[in-house]
């Protein structure tokens, strides 16, 4: 059955909306494949405006490695903004895709990407755009399967009313997988519906149905248990780890759009996972264990990537990119490679130790040489023993000053506000820093014209990590330490000038935490919001406390339990968690221990370099650290 | 720099959606896929020399926009034009490259013509609706621009303004509907008067409002010429000076008449 554009009816709305180039596709290196020859049809969404979403990596490489599938077809969609909203619902035009605008319904699989939480709302505007149920329940088999991923599934219950499936961990095998399993399925006439599609999914043991899993709640309000409620379900959902990153060089080809986007550049993820132990970072905690690329596979994708797009930015990714075994060799070979062609790399994520200014000095060799940025996370040493981001005073200090020495102006220093055991005196401690770092720049520069810039955010404690025990911190507290801070840095006659301050205010962080350990019954809340006019909610000028909190009061009126206990409670061991059926590897108990020693100040040590300490995640998943050095070295670029 | 190009390039269909910004990124892309040996200036920051002309705006088609790119190395203009158009996105497609001769490419082009397309607009009031116009002396104008509302006079930089009966090309449109075709040419003036200026004047002075969005897109660009009312090819001059081929024949309002 064909399926035809609605760009004709679109293209008619389009000059009345800001920026319409984002809707019109097009974009060099997508793809669109024959809709009648494909078997199994995928909608990859990004749930935020096209500006966030076309970047992301996750997206991307879906859509590549899908479309490589000879039954296979993927399209991406994104949030559309208000404006274009309210114009679609007043033409009745659905949510398209950007690639051949065809309407979402019509395909098999809606594939979500959830970096975040705040990507809810945009969620339900997406499908009752489309004319998706809201309710996985509500849905027939016209509809599309629901699919969520990205690090925020990894606690999907609170939109798992919405959802009809969710898959934790790397993408890469998984979506393949899925897609294997609904080519059979429709070419065996599919038999049973929906239902037993999804029951074949669950039954891998690797994708999570919601609505097979019941929930039973204590009078309280804490969970009694999450269990399936039909045979051939597991109990436990359990998250994929790709291994061999060489085998896997997405993406080959990067969507290079005409509209402006968040990120103009051709990244390389050089490694996944991160062992380092940060207490607060969930991303190093359910990405375990550490996969590298290779330096030649990396030199590979870079060359591949900048002749295919012509983008003259590079940027090697991971969670911690200067602790590549062969971070300096990388970084030595590309400088030489692109030298003289105004081809800049960048290096997000770097830890703070002066090795970092070597390479950042090798990076931006052929490029612009802006700022260097390090995270603290927490601003005095007592906090950074509790949340392990293992860096002494004496270190930031001989770092940032070694930067200035090598000429470069400007620095800035990344911390958290709102951490478990947090007193005022440590938030304090960031503006004793702060002109530590200021005196300690001028002496070296002999100048006045150094500046460093203080960027503080709110702790949100997150599923799978040691702080998910933790109680947030309220955000009127936040707020009060932030004060105290902004006035301890602008009261300083010596240095106050050349310390600069960013913060956003404590409130936007309970909503995230709300819906980053909430449960199902949150799922009213997102609703009720939604149905309040709420989208947009990662946006500061769209997002709403007072909304949220009316809404959630609405909501979970009939409830025991309200935002605070989802937000500001510290949780027992032996409370089950909303998630705790879904494994992403970490053994529950090290968990527990190390949020123990979190408050007894114990560090960790990073398992790459010292004894495994039974995290649990390379045996429950069957996975290995792969790291280098392999010893091999880039080579010049052949010319053309 | 050893050598200045000039191009003039098109922007069409759906590629009309882009912004001076999006064209510029989207160039500079093509650029080094194309492997062309651009120039960049000095400095802090290394920009690519590549400068662009009088930009349509979002929405506005155009068969006439104009860039001038300076190269390390000398090109052939022909094979300049080929390796750009290949590596741009379809819908931003090169008509021609010449290589620069002396003057400014900017300072000539003084003036555009402007076709805008009214599908389900009656020809005959958009006739009436244009001689009210043009017989105005002035006609004041509203527009929102980045420094706020500006007010300013849309009749003095139309040198010419005439509608005609068209078939509606517009896509997915009852092709049964009328639809009234306006021929503008009009100086580039500041405030610059855009082609809904004249909209707006037309509604003012005679109540005319297309029901449905305007398809407009540039023709040309170039020095008013005097003869025909109409604009005459900003390139002949470099064409000139090297003594080449003329370049393509641009069509002129007064052709039309």
């Amino acid at each position: 059955m064909p399926v035809e554009s609605l760009f004709p009816r679109l293209e008619a709305l389009l000059p009345n909306v800001q920026k319409p180039i984002q809707y019109v596709g097009g974009e060099l290196n997508s793809t669109v494949k024959d809709w009648d020859e494909a078997t199994v049809r995928w909608a990859l969404m990004y749930p935020d405006a096209y500006e966030v979403g076309l970047p992301n990596q996750g997206v991307q490489i879906l859509y590549e490695i899908l479309n490589e599938l000879p039954e296979t077809l993927a399209e991406r969609t994104y949030a559309v903004w208000p404006d274009l909203e309210a114009l679609m619902r007043e033409h009745g035009l659905p949510q398209f895709t950007v690639d051949a605008h065809r309407p979402v319904r019509a395909f098999d699989v809606l594939g979500v990407s959830f970096s975040t939480e705040l990507g809810y709302t945009n969620l339900l505007t997406a499908l009752d755009l489309a004319g998706i149920p809201l309710h996985a329940v509500d849905r027939g088999e016209d509809d599309p399967i629901v699919l969520a991923g990205g690090h925020a599934a990894f606690n999907p219950e609170p939109v798992a009313d919405f959802l009809d499936a969710a898959v934790l961990g790397d993408g890469e095998q998984i979506a393949i997988a899925i897609s294997e399993v609904i080519r059979e399925w429709k070419d065996e006439g599919s038999p049973g519906g929906r239902d037993e599609l999804l029951m074949r999914l669950a039954s891998t043991g690797g994708v999570y149905v919601p609505k097979f899993y019941d929930v039973e709640y204590h009078p309280d309000g804490r969970i009694k248990r999450v269990a399936p409620n039909r045979s051939g379900v597991p109990w436990r959902v359990q998250k994929h780890t790709v291994m061999d990153l060489d085998e896997w060089p997405y993406p080959k080809k990067p969507l290079v759009p005409l509209a402006e986007t968040v990120h103009e550049r051709f990244s390389v993820e050089i490694f996944r996972g991160c062992t380092r132990g940060c207490r607060f970072c969930q991303a190093g905690m359910i990405t375990r264990p550490v996969r590298e690329r290779s330096i030649t596979t990396i030199g590979d994708m870079v060359e591949a990537g900048v002749k295919a797009s012509g983008f003259n930015e590079v940027g090697l990714l991971s969670l911690s990119s200067a602790d590549h075994s062969e971070i300096a060799e990388v970084a030595k070979g590309l400088a030489d490679r692109y030298e003289g062609t105004n081809t800049s790399l960048s290096l997000p994520s770097t830890r703070v130790d002066a090795f970092n200014i070597d390479l950042a000095n090798e990076f931006s060799r052929n490029g612009r040489r802006s700022g260097l940025t390090f995270a603290p996370e927490g601003g005095s040493e007592r906090m950074r023993k509790v949340i392990n981001k293992m860096v002494t005073e004496e270190d930031l200090i001989r770092t940032v000053t070694t930067a200035y020495g090598h000429g470069w102006r400007q620095v800035k220093l990344y911390f958290m506000c709102g951490l478990p055991t947090e007193m005022d005196e440590d938030v304090l401690g960031i503006a004793d820093l702060a002109k530590k770092v200021i005196k300690a720049g001028r002496e070296i520069t002999g100048s006045r014209d150094i500046r460093c810039t203080v960027s503080i955010g709110g702790f949100v404690p997150k599923p799978h990590t040691p702080f998910q025990w933790a109680a947030q911190c309220d955000h009127e507290t936040v707020d009060r330490r932030l004060k105290q801070l902004r006035d301890s840095l602008r009261s300083d006659k010596q240095y106050g000038k050349a310390i600069g301050f960013r913060y956003h205010d404590g409130k936007p962080s309970i909503v995230e935490g709300l819906l980053s350990r909430g449960d199902r019954r949150v799922g009213a809340v997102i609703r009720a919001v939604w149905e309040d006019g709420g989208r947009f909610d990662g946006w500061s000028e769209h997002f709403s406390y007072t909304r949220w909190m009316s809404c959630a009061e609405r909501a979970l009126a009939g409830e025991p339990v309200d935002v605070d206990w989802y937000t500001t409670r510290e949780r027992d061991e032996v409370e089950v968690l909303p998630w705790d059926h879904l494994d992403a590897g970490l053994d529950r108990e090290w968990l527990w221990q190390d949020w123990q020693d979190a408050t007894t100040e114990t560090d960790v040590e990073d398992c790459r370099w010292t004894p495994c300490y039974d995290c649990g995640v390379c045996p429950t998943m069957g996975t290995e650290i792969q790291i280098g050095p392999t010893g091999r070295k880039l080579l010049p670029l052949s010319v053309v | 720099m050893v050598q200045r190009l000039r191009v003039r390039y098109a922007k069409r269909g759906r590629l009309r959606f882009t912004s001076h910004r999006d064209i510029s990124r989207a160039i500079e892309r093509a650029v080094r896929r194309a492997g062309i040996p651009v120039g960049f200036s000095a400095g802090f920051s290394p920009h690519p020399k590549i400068s662009y002309a009088g930009a349509a705006p979002t929405g506005v088609a155009s068969e006439a926009e104009y860039l001038e790119i300076g190269v390390v190395s000398v090109c052939e203009p022909e094979r300049l034009r080929a390796d750009l158009d290949s590596s741009l996105p379809p819908g931003l497609d090169v008509i021609e490259v010449v290589e620069a001769g002396a003057g400014s490419l900017a300072d000539r082009l003084e003036c555009s013509v402007w076709e805008v397309r009214l599908p389900g607009s009656e020809p005959v009031g958009a006739k009436a609706a244009v001689e009210r116009f043009l017989a105005a002396e002035r006609v004041d104008v509203e527009r929102l621009t980045k420094k706020g509302l500006r007010r300013f006079d849309a009749r003095e930089a139309v040198v010419a303004l005439t509608a005609h009966e068209g078939p509606d090309g517009t896509a997915g449109r009852e092709p049964s509907q009328p639809c009234a075709i306006l021929r503008m040419v009009v100086r580039h003036v500041t405030p610059a008067v855009r082609p809904d200026d004249v909209l707006t004047g037309l509604r003012l002075v005679a109540d005319f409002a297309p029901p449905s969005p305007p398809a407009v897109t540039r023709l040309a660009q170039g020095p008013l010429d005097a003869r025909t009312g109409g604009t005459a090819d900003p390139l002949d001059l470099d064409r000139d000076i090297r003594g080449g081929e003329p370049g393509p024949a641009v069509r002129h309002v007064g052709d039309h008449k």
